[in-house]
């Protein structure tokens, strides 16, 4: 009986009996390393961490090994091919489309990775505490409400007439484009997470090993983490691999806008925007930016399932 | 469960005029000018004198109270009135000459009468991505969980990543190169003239619809399919699987009933909060596609500072929100009998 | 068969008496079947007194039309006159303070009723009533009274003498609408009206048969146009809404629409699609300006509310004339063209580059790019290169913030422009803002274009017919956008010259088309050398029609559909 599931195993605050028992010898390391032992098993996990890993390493000391600059325009050599000089060939003003997509990823990354955290972060917050405590649902829900019907657009207006300016004083040009857009994206996107959150929650605090931790006097808050927050782990999962993916291509319908990163400063989703109607012309402008999109999130998606089931005791112990 | 449905319902009202509150400030403090999308050869004080006509430069509370009065009061009656118009209730009402109705600026006609001339696109086409994508979503989900990690589950999980990362604006663009330019087989623009009255008109509309619902549904599906198949996963290695498995319960009924049903409720989240944006229209692919929907009004809206349509549009998104949250609500409540509301 | 029309056009009133009789006529009318129309921006309404926009008065100029129009050479062509009022045939009075039009005989509107002149006087009434908003309204700038002689003759006076007195109704920008139908739309209950600015009686070609707004129009024929066998085409479908590229895809590559209007799109992708032979890229050239306007006020944020106006002094080196004329010598234009304008663009130096008898030529010297000559300027000015690369003088570094509105083409420009200007020690940062918010004029951002917190700007303007002489007013002292009027003015780099408003004023009082030209060139020149402005590009319309359809006349001066009522498909 390795996988009694939660409610045996929950009440010793801990994955199995079994486990209870390690745990109480070797808290700390017998833990991370089952967690871990299992996500190597993960063949999925292992290939999408490397894919990841690789595509950092390349975004980060690419342009080493790549020295063209990615804003360098070469109009003589517009929309060319692929070729020795240009591996992913060039736009049309000629710049390089290798450099671009190695100083875009570093954006989009960067981008993807926080404004997903923020919003999952957010969400799963308030979905929880709407979930878990009754007085709370009704005004967080009614918050997102209010959230999810705002007119997107004139918010973003309002939101960089208020502050562009601040926090450029504040970081320079750059940093301060990167927070607001970080901000906006997490503010505008984690309502769905929340909704999706409470409507487990909901359900799991009914269930028998909520009700048996509470009855030995466990407090609400340590319920929260150690009985609610491992049980909705994978809706959050999947939350945050999406969640990658659609911070990366808002960033670009961003910057489409005009509201996003100065036109010179490429971008992943950037460039498949404008790329997309060259589609007929230079097939590749479109290909390597998709494509890096694609791989990121394909990636991302792997980790996550092998972090769900390594998180998930009744899975580890198989 | 009833009595909670109408407390919830009684304070959607309050709920729903702070919304419309809130929108309204925003648009008064976004940048924007109804005159902004003039040629520069209309000069300064004509553009002044457009923007008094259109009552732009009254003041915040003013304008958000008319807009109450016309959005709530005027609007009701108006429909009433049209639906008592030669039936026995006609005389109840005054003439509706002197009701001011919620008028849009770009278009000078009454917001109300875009919206319902908008409509019928957007439901025929991003409503059938909807359904489209459900109807996918839930069987792939369904089978990629069960049979984790078979080649089923492998290729799934593939085309779902590729269908959620690569942005709609792409996916439209290179379904025209290929079916319209290459092929020739659909009509890369949306034709809203079309009366659909016979099979051959009805043809038409299929395959003028195929793109736009296969690019929406595509990313729909995608989606859904994700938050399907991980919310089987956590249920089928529940305690009471096993324990139907060992009564002797079918595999089909386990699968089916047992685990479907404990499964949905983050899809139906998903759905529900999928709804409200059926009628927010898809605005990329409406633009592409020249479905001139909802979504296409709303863009146009925005972007021309057309306050009236954006906050009137926003308004009724609003209420489909708070509606189907408390639809998706009480669904929890008869999935999971435990959930309780009181 | 071409004399034969002629000689119906110059017969015209007699012919239309006799249209009922004139068997083969009616049976070419609408022989062609549907012409399909794609704008990518979709009309809001019908009635272009209501919206000025370019899709809304296009779209309106199939079904009303003015006394006359502008055809492509930009030349005035009577429509429902037999012939353009003038000095020299007694038209216009020799104080230029009337003009008198003599409709054509037997016109009649779409309805079936007599066309009037009490129709027109109707139409300024409406215009000008100050509750009605009216887009168009500069139209009838300085008419005193508007008279109807008879049925047949329009009287208009003006206030003032009118060295160029063709403002009201001449170009589609000043069709006459039908009295019977808009008598109860007058002032403020112009928006009421919606059936009528949906669905407007006209003189036209055309009629409306379905309005959708922001979305397609069907139009049919007129039954009671004025030429028997015009249009060719039974029945127009108008659609609206999309992208540019896309539009001159349907046209060029699926071949699902005739006609494509307004294609700005990266000149290799219109060429790769031109290449699938189904279709014609059109361009024709008007008025307009691609130009960057350079600051002449400081628009440091440290200054405050005095931020970018007059009383916040002059900009730091922006008003060094050597330091523009460097900026625009580094500037090859010619690239600027090849990348983002192909044959919907050309090299100027002016910023009144059109019609040709008002063209400049003092400063074509900028047409080629001379880097060694910019160079050369700024280092005799004083300028020079620090460490990084950035040329400074007295703790005063050559770095701009260069501002536009988002579009493609603009962010193409900025970057090669951000290049050269590299070359010579110049540092750009870019910014692109919304176009609805920079065009905005909303006086509470900061993004707008009169507030032009930058140093340099970029975007098109350029004025409706031929005549530059308001054009030219737009660079006034007085006209310079402040916090006092409201960041209302159309003086948008600030320059203020005393010279330059008295030659405005001299405009105004001169008839003679020599003199004025003359005058037009000198405030042209007087502009550029100043280095307030430099212009980049003389733009034109570019549009895209089926190899099918024949008689397309691309005009810039007048709507493009302007002579739809001739166009036919190709047997």
């Amino acid at each position: 009986m390795t996988d009694m599931g939660k409610t045996a195993g929950m009440n010793s605050g801990s994955a199995q009996p079994a486990d209870a028992f390690a745990d109480a010898l070797h808290p700390h390391r017998s833990h991370w390393g089952d967690v871990w032992r299992q996500f190597r098993t993960h063949k999925g996990a292992m290939v999408g961490t490397f894919v990841f890993v690789g595509i950092i390493l390349v975004v980060v000391f690419g342009s080493y090994f790549h020295t063209i600059d990615p804003q360098f325009l070469d109009i003589r050599n517009k929309n060319q091919g692929m070729s020795f000089a240009h591996p992913f060939g060039t736009d049309n003003l000629g710049r390089d489309m290798l450099a671009q997509v190695i100083a875009g990823g570093r954006v989009s990354l960067l981008v993807g990775v926080v404004a997903m955290a923020l919003s999952l972060v957010l969400g799963a917050i308030v979905g929880v505490l709407a979930g878990f405590f009754k007085p709370l649902d009704g005004p967080l829900m009614r918050l997102t409400d209010l959230f999810l019907a705002l007119p997107i657009l004139p918010l973003l207006l309002v939101i960089i007439l208020l502050f562009r300016d601040p926090l450029r004083k504040q970081f320079g040009p750059e940093t301060g484009v990167f927070i607001l857009i970080v901000f906006i994206i997490g503010i505008t996107s984690w309502m769905q997470t929340a909704r999706i959150v409470r409507g487990d929650v909901l359900a799991l605090k009914e269930r028998e090993f909520v009700l048996a931790a509470r009855s030995i006097g466990t407090r609400s808050w340590k319920i929260v983490l150690r009985h609610i927050f491992p049980n909705v782990m994978s809706p959050i999962m999947v939350s945050a691999t999406l969640g990658i993916a659609s911070a990366i291509i808002t960033e670009s319908a961003l910057s489409f806008l005009g509201l996003g990163f100065p036109s010179d400063y490429p971008t992943w989703g950037r460039l498949l925007f404008d790329g997309k109607d060259f589609i007929q012309l230079t097939p590749t402008r479109v290909l390597w930016p998709g494509l890096a999109i694609s791989l990121t999130v394909l990636s991302v998606n792997y980790i996550g399932d092998g972090l769900r089931d390594a998180l998930d005791p009744r899975i580890r112990g198989r | 469960m009833g009595s909670y449905a109408i407390r919830r319902l009684l304070f959607a009202i309050p709920t729903l005029l702070v919304i419309s509150f809130i929108v309204f400030g925003i648009l008064d403090l976004a940048p924007g000018d109804p005159t902004g999308q003039l040629p520069l050869t209309i000069p300064p004080e004509v553009r002044e004198q457009i923007r008094e006509a259109l009552g732009f430069n009254q003041p915040f509370i003013v304008r958000y109270g008319l807009w109450l009065q016309q959005f709530l009061i005027n609007e009701p009656l108006n429909l009433l009135e049209k639906t008592c118009d030669g039936t026995w209730c006609a005389d109840w009402f005054a003439s509706s000459e002197t009701r001011l109705r919620v008028t849009s600026w770009s278009t000078r006609s009454p917001v109300v009468d875009l919206i319902i001339e908008r409509t019928p696109q957007t439901l025929w086409v991003v409503g059938m991505s909807y359904v489209v994508g459900i109807l996918i979503a839930i069987p792939i989900g369904i089978v990629s969980a069960y049979k984790q990690y078979s080649i089923f589950d492998q290729v799934g999980t593939f085309i779902s990543m590729i269908g959620f990362s690569v942005p709609t604006f792409f996916t439209g663009v290179l379904m025209i190169v290929i079916f319209s330019v290459q092929l020739g087989w659909f009509p890369s623009v949306y034709d809203t003239t079309l009366v659909v009255n016979d099979w051959p008109s009805f043809w038409l509309q299929v395959k003028q619809m195929i793109m736009p619902v296969m690019v929406l549904a595509l990313f729909n599906a995608s989606q859904l399919s994700r938050f399907m198949r991980a919310s089987m996963l956590d249920n089928l290695s529940q305690d009471y699987v096993r324990t139907a498995r060992a009564k002797g319960v079918a595999e089909k009924i386990v699968l089916l009933v047992h685990v479907l049903r404990n499964s949905l409720i983050p899809v139906i989240t998903v759905i529900a909060l999928s709804i409200p944006q059926i009628f927010g229209g898809a605005i990329i692919t409406e633009q592409i596609f020249r479905v001139n929907g909802l979504g296409a009004l709303l863009i146009n809206g925005i972007q021309s500072a057309d306050y009236p349509l954006v906050q009137t549009l926003t308004f009724l998104f609003a209420v489909l929100i708070v509606l189907f949250n408390l639809i998706a609500d009480l669904l929890y409540g008869m999935l999971d009998p435990r959930i309780r509301y009181d | 068969m071409k004399h034969l029309k002629a000689l119906l056009m110059a017969t015209a009133a007699t012919a239309l008496v006799a249209s009922s009789a004139f068997a083969d006529g009616h049976a070419k009318r609408g022989g062609d079947g549907q012409l399909n129309i794609i704008y990518w921006q979709a009309p809001s309404t019908l009635n272009p007194y209501l919206s000025g926009g370019t899709k809304d008065v296009e779209s309106a100029s199939l079904i009303i039309e003015p006394l006359a129009k502008y055809n492509e050479t930009g030349e005035m062509v009577p429509a429902l006159v037999d012939e353009i009022p003038t000095v020299a045939n007694g038209g216009v009075s020799e104080d230029l303070k009337s003009i008198t039009w003599k409709f054509s005989e037997g016109l009649k509107w779409s309805d079936g009723s007599a066309f009037k002149a009490s129709d027109a006087v109707f139409t300024w009434k409406y215009c000008t009533d100050p509750a009605g908003g009216c887009a168009q309204v500069s139209n009838f700038a300085d008419v005193e009274n508007m008279e109807a002689v008879d049925d047949r003759t329009l009287k208009i006076s003006f206030s003032k003498a009118k060295p160029f007195p063709y403002g009201p109704f001449v170009g589609a920008q000043s069709p006459i609408i039908q009295e019977a139908q808009f008598k109860d739309c007058l002032g403020a209950k112009a928006p009421e009206c919606t059936d009528q600015n949906f669905g407007p009686v006209g003189t036209g070609p055309f009629v409306v048969t379905e309005f959708k707004p922001n979305d397609v129009i069907q139009y049919k024929a007129n039954d009671n146009y004025r030429v028997p066998d015009q249009p060719a085409f039974a029945t127009v479908l108008f659609k609206g809404g999309g992208d540019a590229a896309s539009s001159a895809r349907s046209v060029l590559e699926t071949g699902e629409f005739d006609y494509a209007w307004n294609l700005q799109v990266e000149p290799e992708i219109l060429s790769k699609m031109a290449a699938a032979g189904k279709g014609k890229v059109v361009s024709a050239y008007g008025t307009s300006v691609e130009r960057m306007m350079i600051n002449q006020t400081n628009p440091d944020p440290a200054l405050g509310d005095k931020r970018a106006t007059l009383e916040g002094g002059k900009h730091p080196f922006l008003t060094d004339k050597n330091v523009v004329k460097a900026l625009s010598l580094a500037i090859d234009r010619g690239i600027l063209v090849e990348a983002g304008y192909g044959s919907a663009g050309q090299a100027t130096c002016n910023v009144l580059p059109a019609p040709a008898i008002y063209a400049s030529e003092a400063n074509d010297e900028c047409k080629t790019q001379n880097v060694e000559l910019a160079n050369k300027l700024l280092d005799d000015a004083g300028w020079v290169k620090g460490g990084d690369g950035v040329r400074e003088k007295d703790g005063v570094r050559l770095s701009v913030l260069y501002q536009t509105s988002t579009n493609g083409v603009r962010q193409g420009t900025q970057a090669l422009v951000k290049q050269m200007w590299q070359a010579i020690g110049v540092e750009t940062e870019l910014r692109n803002l919304d176009a609805s918010v920079f065009f905005g004029g909303d006086p509470s951002s900061p993004d707008t274009f009169q507030k032009f917190y930058a140093d340099i700007e970029m975007y098109t303007n350029n004025f409706d017919g031929t005549d530059p002489e308001k054009y030219m007013a737009n660079w006034l002292c007085s006209d310079i956008p402040s916090s006092k009027n409201g960041w209302q003015g159309s003086n948008i780099q600030r320059f203020c010259d005393p010279a330059y408003d008295a030659l405005v004023a001299e405009m105004s009082k001169t008839a003679a088309l020599e003199k004025r030209a003359e005058l037009a060139k000198k405030m042209n020149d007087m502009l550029v050398q100043s280095g307030s402005i430099v212009p980049l590009i003389h733009r034109g319309g570019v549009s895209a029609h089926a190899n099918t359809l024949e008689g397309v006349k691309m005009n810039e001066w007048d709507s493009e559909l302007w002579n739809a009522a001739e166009w036919k498909r190709k047997k």
